[in-house]
């Protein structure tokens, strides 16, 4: 068995067994709902609700129901786009990254992670499927032979490249996700007795055993997919920084938006993940897998791409000022200065300031202190996507285009809609689907498990 | 050679509540020459494939034939739609020939790579494991997905007395008879060695 250092300190506390993995992991599926979950499920579902009638009445009317105007002719479709995109991207970096390198604590939060990415991924696809502005012929992204000759869609174009980036993201993160599921789809079928989840349950495991040959091509096919996912999930919000950076758009154009979309992407998610699974720790009482240790990671990790942040938005004020062209020192003035500098300084204290106080160990080891944070952080990564998009195009090269901008209420409807499909589909999860990968997780048990690290401690000594 | 004799087996579970000491009994099993059908349990077991002899899988070699035909494709699929049927010059840059414009087909390609090397493989995978909608269950006794490890044997008589010595002397938990069943003489020549 392979022993871990004493010193580390245990993922699983208590002294839990195999039998009592499943139990803690099977819990909320075997029991009833607490009156908190379907509080929230109301509150999300009627959000949802909304955004359905105001979708609705944007396919009816056309996307002049938005505030978007001449000037500004990406606004809030694409900043709910990109900041969606972004926080999936935690999700893949959890469940991939993490697991290149070993990181035993990805398996208490990977699960929900996973499933957070794809409904982040959905809603994502609603504004860019909306943005075109006659979603009907969406199809025609796609390089499909049409009735208009032989006219086929630029590949030279990087919002093409995106078409392909995302859906590609989207279904190999659902794959991965449901692989990942099957082994615990196959535990519940085999627990549950009301007959409809037997049936149920066994329809979605797909008929696991977990025989040996199994579980040996489960783990290389996991450990492949975690190789693909990786550059995948940097390739992605790279591209979405393409649509921007290959613009000749003065506080667009710019070589460092890669690098600074993919961190502030990695900052974003990881504060919806502590959002969520501190919601969920409390409401399924998975305090003894999901620790203070695991928080505590997860807020190391922002600490780090907050930084990458800071430094990313530093950055661009410097090479606008060193690079001597008026337009782009320009732009970035307006963005602190000009009528919109309020975003741009909501944006600064919430991603810049506020990770920083992570630093002190007490605080990240506090659940309400991180729970602030992570909303403070979801609100600024908001706003830095806002303020890229908006005041840049307020204010472009011919002072006579200079607009101004103001959402509209359907603007605000979509948006609200996202947030509540988003908690829909999240709750749903958690109530219906395993949301600790209990397979993975009996694999540390021996290890990391705290009763199981004191015994070994224990025989060690004598 | 022996003669083709009809021969009955038996089908014996091997139930563990630990893997450690599952690992030791499928190594004195295979050591006393006893085929070890297959073991279920509740999550993967480190070193389980080359005791009891399971191929590494080659399905990570599938992974990287489908990726290179995603590359392919996506290749064959810009320079026909870019560079062949329809060139456009598009803001000043032309698309005369692939190997100009390839740096612009670039991500396309690696996003197709990804694509079809995932969803190739995961559909191998289900295929191969018969992971289907609708598939029975696969464990042969439905504790073996929570905390139980089985053992499963399909053996003649005399291994069947042997193995299950051997299953009880290493800490199995139960030893449990499951029917048998008889194989047709034409299909036992080779066992008859």
């Amino acid at each position: 068995m392979h022993a871990e250092s004493e010193i580390r300190l245990p993922l699983i506390l208590g002294n839990k067994s195999y039998r009592q993995i499943t139990d803690d992991i099977i819990a909320p599926i075997e029991g009833k709902a607490a009156r908190g979950w379907y509080t929230l499920l109301t509150l999300c579902g009627l959000s949802f609700l909304w955004g359905i009638g105001c979708l609705a009445y944007t396919i009816g009317v056309g996307i002049g129901a938005w505030g978007s105007n001449n000037g500004v002719d990406w606004a809030w479709d694409i900043t709910n786009f990109v900041w969606w995109i972004g926080i999936g991207h935690a999700g893949t970096l959890i469940s991939a990254v993490l697991l290149l390198f070993r990181q035993k604590w990805r398996m208490a939060i990977n699960r929900s992670a996973e499933a957070m990415t794809i409904f982040a991924v959905c809603c994502a696809a609603i504004f860019v499927l909306l943005h075109t502005g006659r979603p009907w012929l969406d199809y025609m992204l796609f390089p499909l032979p049409n009735q208009f000759g032989s006219l086929w869609p630029n590949f030279n174009s990087p919002l093409l490249w995106d078409v392909f980036a995302v859906s590609t993201y989207a279904t190999v993160s659902i794959v991965f996700w449901y692989i990942g599921l099957i082994p615990d789809f196959g535990m519940i079928r085999d627990r549950v007795i009301k007959p409809w989840q037997k049936k149920m349950y066994g329809t979605l495991s797909f008929g696991w055993g977990g025989g040996a040959r199994h579980w040996s091509r489960f783990e290389e096919v996991s450990l492949v997919l975690a190789g693909l996912s990786t550059p995948l999930v940097f390739s992605v919000h790279s591209i979405v920084s393409f649509d921007f950076a290959t613009s000749v758009v003065p506080g667009w154009h710019t070589t460092i938006f890669p690098p600074y979309f993919v961190s502030g992407a990695v900052f974003s998610g990881f504060a919806m993940v502590l959002t969520l699974m501190l919601v969920v720790r409390k409401i399924y009482k998975l305090e003894a897998y999901l620790t203070i240790k695991h928080i505590e990671y997860m807020n190391i990790v922002i600490i780090v791409t907050g930084s990458i942040v800071g430094v990313a938005y530093l950055t661009e004020l410097f090479v606008a000022w060193y690079s001597g062209v008026e337009w782009e020192q320009y732009a970035f003035l307006n963005r602190a200065t000009g009528p919109l500098a309020w975003s741009y300084w909501a944006m600064m204290t919430c991603n810049v300031f506020s990770p920083q106080l992570f630093w002190v160990k007490k605080w990240r080891t506090s659940i309400t202190f991180t729970f602030v944070i992570s909303i403070v952080i979801n609100i600024g990564m908001w706003f830095e996507r806002f303020v890229i998009i908006v005041p840049t195009l307020c204010r472009t090269y011919l002072p006579s285009t200079w607009n101004t901008y103001t959402p509209s209420f359907i603007d605000i409807g979509i948006f609200v809609g996202t947030i509540g499909m988003f908690g829909t589909l999240f709750l749903l999860f958690s109530r219906y689907f395993p949301v600790i990968a209990q397979a993975e997780l009996k694999t540390i048990l021996k290890s990391s498990g705290e009763q199981q690290k004191k015994d070994a401690a224990h025989h060690a000594h004598h | 050679m022996g003669s083709a004799v009809a021969k009955t087996k038996h089908i014996i579970h091997g139930v563990f509540n630990d893997e450690v000491p599952l690992l030791e009994a499928c190594k004195k099993l295979r050591a006393s020459g006893i085929r070890i059908k297959d073991v279920f349990s509740p999550m993967p077991i480190h070193g389980i494939d080359g005791v009891i002899g399971v191929p590494r899988t080659r399905i990570a070699i599938c992974a990287f034939i489908y990726g290179i035909t995603g590359t392919s494709l996506a290749t064959l699929m810009m320079w026909y739609m870019m560079i062949s049927d329809w060139p456009n010059d598009i803001g000043g840059k032309p698309n005369w020939a692939y190997y100009l414009n390839v740096p612009a087909f670039i991500p396309i390609t690696f996003e197709s790579t990804v694509f079809c090397a995932a969803h190739g493989m995961a559909l191998t995978y289900f295929l191969r494991c018969w992971l289907v909608p609708g598939a029975k269950a696969k464990n042969p006794d439905p504790r073996t997905t929570d905390d139980k490890f089985l053992i499963l044997l399909e053996l003649t008589d005399e291994q069947a007395k042997k193995a299950e010595e051997i299953l009880k002397s290493n800490g199995a938990e139960e030893v449990n008879h499951k029917g048998s069943y008889i194989v047709p003489a034409a299909y036992t020549l080779e066992e008859a060695h």
